[in-house]
């Protein structure tokens, strides 16, 4: 059957071809295409019966003459030969080499696919990674093992915080650098060069894999590049023991390639027309992160996605933040007022941030002066909302202080420069320095031992009688 | 019985297997392929049956056999549950890790107790040779954790005369401990264990209703939304609103004697912070570990789907095996929409008609008969035993009139609502008090006045309508700023500012403010309710609103939850003393001391 060329097929549409009358296919086998000029596609199979098989082409079905079509069934899963020459390398999204050079030859061979990390084999993530920005490590710290996704919107700059994380992602107290692997789905060529030079000049491409899929790629490659990344990912980390650091952009044109193939194939839509199983699909690629027990080596990822129309409850954002571990969300508005990186700060988050910071870790003050800040950004936003409709003469002496303080927040802490590599500590210190912008009193997430140590509030106006 | 013969696959639609296979039954399992993946029959249609499979089907393909095993899906109840943690079909998965490694490989076959371990047995005194054995009876003991001591029952479906009980000693789960003549005259054989269908509602002597509250140590929950043990609760919240957080708390804190913890596609990360965590926490009840009283199912979100759906009924029917046996179960479900999901996905490869959003029409009374199987029972030994179901909802983009979460909310009795605004102002845990309700407040309140305080009712009232005033006024102050408001509005302001920052807010990561017992809740709500009255009493003769708010001592209100721990309950009476003298040095000043504004 390996060597038999099938010409069955009886369909085709969508990047889905159907063959009827071949018995006796495995689901996921991997399946090579011919077309009537003799070039070759691959496949997969994501349906079989007695009768018909579905297979899924990932260069698409365009221009297929049915009449003319023939099919080979490998019988063998989708796999990807893997070894140490994979670094510095660019493939496509089914491993194929992008970059020129000779296809990686190994015996070594996985199922991209892969297979469920057993949940009792996994550590606990907890070692803080500082990566010099402001808002991500003082307020929604990243932890070696963590997904924590950027949510951004068209036009906003989540490409240049995806590559100064990954040019200052570092442990405190350890010089060895991450492995990246960069996994591009339907991104612009434009895109794909700034990662790729920016890698280059930081130094760091010979310990970066790039997955490419550029806009005018098929999109049914979309699909399994993820997959191949992460399984390139999964050698690194857990048989060459390197910290992997993974960054994935776009997930929405991901889940629309995902959309695009389920509406072929005629799947019950649940929202917005994205298949039911979309959660379950996301969540494949993104519990991939991780670290396991006994093994020295971790994946963190940073996927980016652009919500649609800015929309962070279009299903794409909405079901990643219910599997990854927080979120960055990137903000128009401060944006537009020049503010790099435009952090929105109240709907970020870091789920695993509680145990990578503190007295071992960071600093003792740190959990206490991240929830002040948040408490007292939130406070300020009101204040400013307020005095935007009644004016800021009217607002009492406190709340011109906590307006004070947000535009100083946002200036100073949220704002810095692309090549800014702050350490911890120096975010600690902007911190307590807008703090003392505030009366103590208004400071109640900290103790008072923090203010008696960091705080440094003089009064300023006159008190409002 | 007839042998049933082997039949074969037709065809594989991801975890949908249709296999040709007469005879068999609906919801009996099937183990599928050569790699033996285990599924179950939801589905008959002439000679060809459907299987939903609990695994990956990958590499499946048609014309491979199938086999019927003859039982439904089916849970191991037995000593060796507790500290333990299995997947969505019971597989233990530390032992799958000694077997595959890392990941979950497929086709496993592992008994969810193991079968080498013995037990120190001890026979129930009151059992003898020739005396009647009913469902439910206790044969005798297990030491089963230090905490918790296993019951031993016989099964539901036994009746009969106990004709062998055997001696305290040493026993693994597959010895016989008893045997029962039963009526027909034949002898059934009795273990450790026996298998339940996780399908079908365990069976218990009668409902019970008195009524508990079970006690969170969260001031949010059992102070302004109580639970019952034996009630049914759900927590509905957007992501970032500290769903897990809540649910986390309530397994570590609550009064519970056993907690079970499902992990119903979820993150993985989350269910190793329990594994890492629970063995280093004490329960504040017992002071024993956290987890041998606790026991976690999970299916997380990358496994399979189908194993998923399967994952909330295993979890219930442990719980219900040891309330059977007199204990109060808490069992958290994190989350229903990722069942209810797997639902979906699978009505959806059946091509079954969707109704709401894709669900199959069945959504509300599957997820209704599931909440039924909480409550607090007569157990047929005649010992009390509850089940508290607490489910967690996550509904698409937060909003609250999705499917899952309407028709959870018709079918609970507490209603925990989190909220994305609060959650955002690092306002924990976000339970929004206007959109959460409880069922259960006046039966609860007995409980309070009898065991804690008898204003509990009243201030409890008088603190939300406090916060509903203070909502109201906000949007006053949004239209025209705070300066258009009475003194006596601004000072309710703040009071209902001191009810959030020193009542409401509740850090699960402080290690004082972590668990709140239900005297400290009630006198922190007593405190700062009183700040409000005294300085209410003060703006009547004459002190002007802005010293009032510049006491030193509301700043202290704030931080006296994270100060004292709940066993401080002097210095926690100590600060009502600092907070009367900081009012009568404003009274003396501006009014007769002693003297009361009308």
């Amino acid at each position: 059957m390996k060597e038999k060329e099938y010409r069955m097929s009886s369909a085709a549409r969508g990047g889905l071809l159907f063959l009827r009358g071949v018995p006796g296919v495995a689901l996921g086998d991997r399946v090579v295409v011919r077309d009537h000029r003799g070039r070759k596609r691959n496949g997969q199979v994501i349906r079989t019966s007695d009768e018909t098989v579905l297979v899924q082409v990932f260069e698409g079905t365009d221009d297929l003459d049915l009449e003319r079509t023939w099919v080979r069934f490998l019988e063998e899963p989708f796999e990807i030969p893997l070894s140490r020459d994979l670094l510095g390398r660019i493939f496509n999204g089914i491993g194929a080499p992008r970059d020129g050079r000779p296809p990686l030859v190994s015996s070594l061979k996985r199922n991209v696919n892969g297979s469920p990390m057993n949940p009792a084999a996994r550590a606990y993530p907890r070692e803080f990674i500082q990566t010099g920005v402001s808002t991500i490590d003082g307020l929604n710290s990243l932890v070696r093992g963590q997904k924590l996704p950027i949510f951004s919107g068209s036009g906003l700059p989540h490409n240049r915080l995806a590559a100064q994380i990954v040019r200052q992602a570092k442990l405190i107290g350890e010089e060895a650098k991450f492995a990246v692997v960069f996994a591009a789905m339907g991104v612009s060529y434009a895109d794909a060069r700034f990662f790729e030079e920016d890698f280059e000049s930081s130094g760091v491409l010979g310990n970066v894999v790039m997955f490419i899929n550029l806009a005018d790629d098929p999109p049914i490659e979309r699909l399994i590049l993820p997959r191949t990344a992460l399984t390139a990912a999964e050698y690194m980390a857990y048989d060459l023991d390197l910290h992997v650091l993974v960054v994935i952009t776009d997930m929405t044109n991901y889940a629309e390639a995902l959309r695009e193939v389920a509406t072929a194939k005629g799947d019950v839509p649940s929202r917005k027309g994205y298949p039911g199983y979309l959660y379950s699909d996301l969540a494949e690629i993104y519990e991939r992160a991780g670290r396991v027990k006994d093994r020295r080596g971790s994946i963190t990822m940073v996927p980016v996605l652009s919500m649609p129309s800015d929309d962070i409850t279009h299903p794409i954002p909405d079901l990643t933040g219910y599997i990854t571990e927080g979120q960055i969300v990137l903000s128009r508005e401060l944006h537009m007022q020049g503010v790099y990186p435009p952090v929105n700060v109240p709907p970020s988050l870091s789920r695993l941030m509680k145990d990578g910071i503190g007295k071992d870790d960071t600093r003792e003050d740190h959990p206490r002066v991240s929830s002040q800040l948040y408490a007292a950004y939130a406070r300020a936003l009101e204040v400013r909302n307020l005095a935007s409709i009644i004016g800021a003469e009217e607002l009492g002496e406190t709340d011109r202080q906590y307006l004070e303080f947000a535009k100083a927040f946002e200036e100073r802490f949220v704002g810095q420069h692309e090549d800014e590599d702050r350490s911890i500590i120096e975010t600690l210190t902007i911190a307590w320095q807008l703090l003392s912008l505030l009366p103590p009193e208004a400071l109640t997430r900290v103790r008072e031992a923090d203010l008696a140590k960091y705080h440094h509030y003089e009064k300023t106006t006159a008190k409002v009688a | 019985m007839d042998k049933r013969v082997a039949g074969k696959i037709v065809e594989i639609n991801g975890p949908i297997v249709t296999v040709r296979l007469p005879r068999v039954l609906n919801g009996e399992q099937v183990r599928i392929g050569k790699l033996g993946l285990v599924g179950e029959v939801i589905g008959r249609d002439g000679e060809q049956a459907v299987v939903q499979v609990y695994e990956s089907t990958e590499s499946v393909r048609p014309g491979e056999d199938a086999e019927p095993l003859g039982h439904p899906l089916a849970v191991e109840l037995g000593p060796g549950l507790l500290g333990n943690i299995f997947d969505g079909v019971q597989r233990p998965l530390a032992a799958i890790r000694e077997q595959s490694g890392d990941h979950v490989a497929r086709g496993l076959n592992i008994a969810p107790l193991d079968r080498t371990r013995t037990w120190a047995f001890e026979p129930s005194k009151e059992l003898a040779r020739g005396k009647p054995v009913a469902a439910g009876a206790i044969l005798g003991t297990v030491q089963e954790t230090r905490t918790i001591q296993h019951r031993v029952l016989a099964p539901p479906d036994v009746e009969g005369e106990l004709v062998e009980l055997a001696g305290a000693g040493e026993y693994t789960v597959e010895q016989v401990i008893a045997r029962v003549k039963t009526a027909d005259g034949a002898t059934r054989e009795l273990k450790l264990y026996h298998r339940w269908p996780v399908r079908q509602a365990r069976p218990y002597r009668k409902r019970d209703h008195a009524a508990e509250p079970l006690i969170t140590g969260q001031r949010i929950l059992d102070t302004f939304f109580p639970l019952l043990k034996g009630g049914k609760a759900a927590v509905p919240g957007p992501f970032g609103a500290g769903k897990t957080v809540v649910q986390q708390q309530i397994a570590r804190w609550s009064n519970a004697e056993i907690v079970i913890y499902v992990g119903c596609g979820e993150r993985g990360n989350e269910l190793v912070e329990i594994l890492e965590t629970f063995p280093e926490l004490t329960d504040p009840y017992t002071g024993r570990l956290l987890m041998e009283r606790t026991l976690l199912v999970a299916n997380t979100s990358n496994m399979p789907v189908v194993a998923r759906e399967a994952s909330i009924y295993v979890g219930v029917t442990l719980a219900e095996y040891y309330r059977d046996q007199g204990y109060d179960v808490v069992m958290v479900a994190d989350s229903t929409s990722r069942w209810a999901e797997a639902l979906r996905e699978v009505a959806g490869r059946l091509g079954q008609m969707p109704v709401e959003e894709g669900y199959p029409a069945y959504l509300a009374s599957r997820l209704a008969a599931f909440y039924e199987r909480a409550g607090r029972v007569e157990t047929y030994s005649g010992k009390h035993g509850s089940v508290s179901l607490i489910g967690a909802v996550s509904p698409p983009g937060g909003d609250f009139s999705e499917p899952v979460t309407s028709h959870t909310k018709e079918i609970v009795q507490t209603f925990w609502a989190l909220s994305k605004q609060l959650a955002d102002a690092r306002h924990y845990p976000s339970v929004d008090w206007t959109d959460s309700f409880s069922g259960y407040v006046n039966a609860a309140a007995k409980w309070w006045h009898a065991n804690v305080d008898p204003r509990w009712s009243e201030r409890r009232a008088e603190a939300l309508g406090l916060l509903a005033q203070a909502d109201e006024l906000a949007r006053i102050v949004n239209l025209v700023g705070p300066e258009a408001l009475s003194p006596a509005q601004r000072w309710a302001l703040e009071g209902a500012s001191l009810v959030k920052e020193g009542v409401l807010q509740q850090s699960a990561l402080d290690e004082i403010d972590s668990f709140c017992s239900p005297q400290k809740q009630f006198l922190l709500l007593d405190l700062v309710l009183d700040i409000y009255h005294q300085g209410q009493e003060l703006l009547g003769i004459g002190v002007p609103v802005q010293q009032l708010l510049g006491l030193p001592i509301l700043a202290r209100a704030r931080r006296v939850k994270s100060s004292y721990t709940s066993k401080q309950m002097e210095e926690l009476m100590g600060v009502r003393r600092e907070i009367h003298e900081a009012f009568v040095g404003l009274q003396t000043e501006y009014g007769k001391p002693g003297e009361k504004p009308k």
